[in-house]
């Protein structure tokens, strides 16, 4: 069980609104998900690397030149909002 | 026998005899699609001008004219894409996937977008935010997921061939429960520009067919290097089918014994000891492996795919493109987006991530699981210097039944058991028919090195020319 408090924190933290409801059932679901995911606690990982992907990467490069990129018409066509340029928001700074 | 039945090569012979036409297989993939989606629901959007494109293919390609599905979270210019959520349900894609234009490229048809759990995030399809696909050989029972809109269609001959995404299993998983050929490639192989993110260290796309033959067509059409895919590996494009027939005779096959647990229904054992022997008798040598770290996979997968699905997601704002509820501020405007927008399965996934990498969590789950990560790696690593391909269960079970593990999500997180390693070491595996019991198929694995697809799809055909299993359509309801 993770607490009412630790499950607002997350939600808020997720941007995710819940129900008192949902809150409940959350607790109890993901706090039983943590708890199996606690068997990793028994492997000895001391002198392990982590590994972030499959494939060995490195920092991918390109020479700068101008390459044909998405009209602004096409960029903006799924926009909730838009004034044609610009995606349109609700004020993020107050006066 | 009617044109749907039968795999992309047989009508391509028939086609170059000159006795059909693509035009004559578009209709009639598209009769079936009429005559049995209503009761399979494999689509969430058919494509009406498919028909009409036939006409202007050039392409000589085996591909060219051949109508099949792509998963409705693979990007398709001007066709909606919702990645079976409502937050993208009025999502038109500005551009193509690469995989998508190298398919258009080789004038293959897009007849319809898969239905899916939304994001990939499922076991089931169960979790589409617009309609439940059913397993075509069993309207009761799921398709498996999240490509189970993909692999319904597949199996009950509503296209020939299809695109699914695999980050856990989601391609080797409805494969399985629908009698079909499915393959994940090697992480990087095929180019995941244009296909939506759920965990992009773990996200492939990858092909479903009837036969293995057709899937290595698929392929031939979709591996290869992109530029506009940073993790992409630049090597040059092969022809999966040059060595296809070539057989098993002394390869060395291993069975990791882990795989082969106390979960196994006693069906899945049975169909596995036979396949086992099968390739005992085609001449190869059968070793059993020790992989110890598997039994960790599952926790170190849904540690590192939440984690990275709450990042990628957060994208999901109400600002740039998808759905927006309006709010009193910014945040309060976010907070409704996604309430609303997203399923309680990925709000639950996005939560657990959030939380693994938290502040004092960090370290605990996040780090830890990419340590052992490695470890899982490195078992797979140890055991391709034993043997050249591993084989397993795809999954502990049959198809079970639709809403039998909806109410407990860790319970749905197990069908994913026999899966997720090979995501998390990045190598390829591809799932296969390997029998029928109570009128359902069972799957099995064989997973190989890294960029080892020819391998596996050169000894998959080995076991379809012996097992019967190629190209069964299913009967969705009716007669077979």
């Amino acid at each position: 069980m993770l607490s009412r408090e630790q499950i607002e924190k997350v939600a808020s933290l997720s941007r995710l609104q819940l129900n008192p409801q949902e809150i409940e059932k959350f607790s109890g679901q993901i706090g039983a998900i943590i708890e199996y995911m606690k068997v990793l606690n028994s492997v000895d990982t001391a002198d392990v690397e982590p590994m972030i992907y499959a494939v060995p990467t490195h920092n991918i490069c390109r020479e700068d030149v101008r390459k044909p990129s998405l009209a602004h018409s096409l960029a903006l066509q799924n926009a909730p909002q838009s004034d044609g340029n610009y995606f349109v928001a609700p004020t993020v700074v107050e006066k | 026998m009617e044109l749907y039945r039968q795999t992309i090569n047989q009508l391509q012979t028939k086609i170059t005899a000159g006795e059909i036409t693509a035009s004559d297989v578009v209709a009639s993939v598209s009769k079936r699609i009429t005559e049995v989606d209503a009761a399979v629901e494999a689509f969430i959007t058919v494509c009406a001008d498919a028909k009409a494109n036939v006409d202007n293919i050039i392409s000589r390609s085996p591909l060219a004219g051949m109508p099949g599905a792509v998963k409705d979270n693979i990007c398709t210019q001007g066709i909606r894409t919702t990645c079976g959520s409502r937050i993208l349900e009025n999502f038109i894609p500005p551009y193509n996937a690469t995989v998508v234009d190298r398919l258009n490229e080789a004038g293959a048809v897009i007849i319809g977008k898969a239905n899916q759990d939304e994001f990939g995030m499922g076991s089931s399809t169960e979790n589409s935010g617009y309609h439940i696909t059913r397993n075509p050989w069993d309207l009761s029972r799921v398709p498996g997921g999240s490509s189970g809109g993909s692999a319904a269609a597949v199996a009950s001959g509503q296209a020939l061939w299809a695109l699914g995404s695999d980050t856990g299993g989601s391609v080797r998983l409805p494969a399985a429960f629908c009698g079909i050929v499915g393959l994940k490639p090697t992480y990087g192989r095929v180019s995941r520009y244009g296909l939506v993110a759920y965990a992009s260290s773990l996200d492939t796309i990858g092909a479903l067919t009837r036969d293995v033959y057709d899937n290595a067509l698929v392929m031939n059409v979709i591996a290869g290097y992109d530029e506009h895919d940073s993790t992409s590996i630049n090597i040059p494009r092969e022809d999966y089918t040059a060595n296809i027939a070539a057989g098993v005779r002394g390869l060395k096959i291993g069975l990791p014994k882990q795989y082969y647990g106390e979960g196994l229904s006693p069906e899945v054992a049975l169909a596995l000891e036979q396949a086992i022997q099968t390739y005992r008798e085609l001449g190869a040598e059968i070793i059993e492996v020790d992989m110890p770290n598997t039994d960790y996979a599952l926790s170190t997968y849904y540690i590192i795919a939440t984690a990275e699905a709450s990042s990628n997601l957060a994208r999901y704002d109400g600002v740039s493109y998808g759905l927006r509820v309006e709010g009193d501020n910014i945040v309060d405007m976010s907070e409704k987006t996604r309430e609303q927008g997203f399923s309680e399965e990925v709000r639950r996934r996005i939560m657990l991530g959030t939380y693994t990498l938290s502040a004092g969590y960090y370290d605990a789950y996040y780090n830890k699981a990419l340590k052992v990560r490695r470890l899982i790696k490195n078992d797979f690593d140890a055991a391709f210097k034993i043997v050249d391909l591993l084989l397993t269960p795809v999954a502990p079970t049959q198809a079970f039944k639709i809403g039998e593990k909806t109410d407990d999500p860790l319970t749905m997180y197990l069908s994913d058991v026999c899966t997720v390693t090979v995501n998390l070491a990045g190598v390829p595996a591809l799932s296969l028919p390997c029998a029928f019991a109570n009128n359902l198929p069972i799957g099995m694995q064989l997973i190989g090195a890294p960029l080892s697809e020819a391998l596996l799809l050169r000894a998959g055909y080995a076991f379809e020319r012996v097992s019967g299993l190629a190209n069964k359509i299913a009967p969705c309801g009716g007669e077979q």
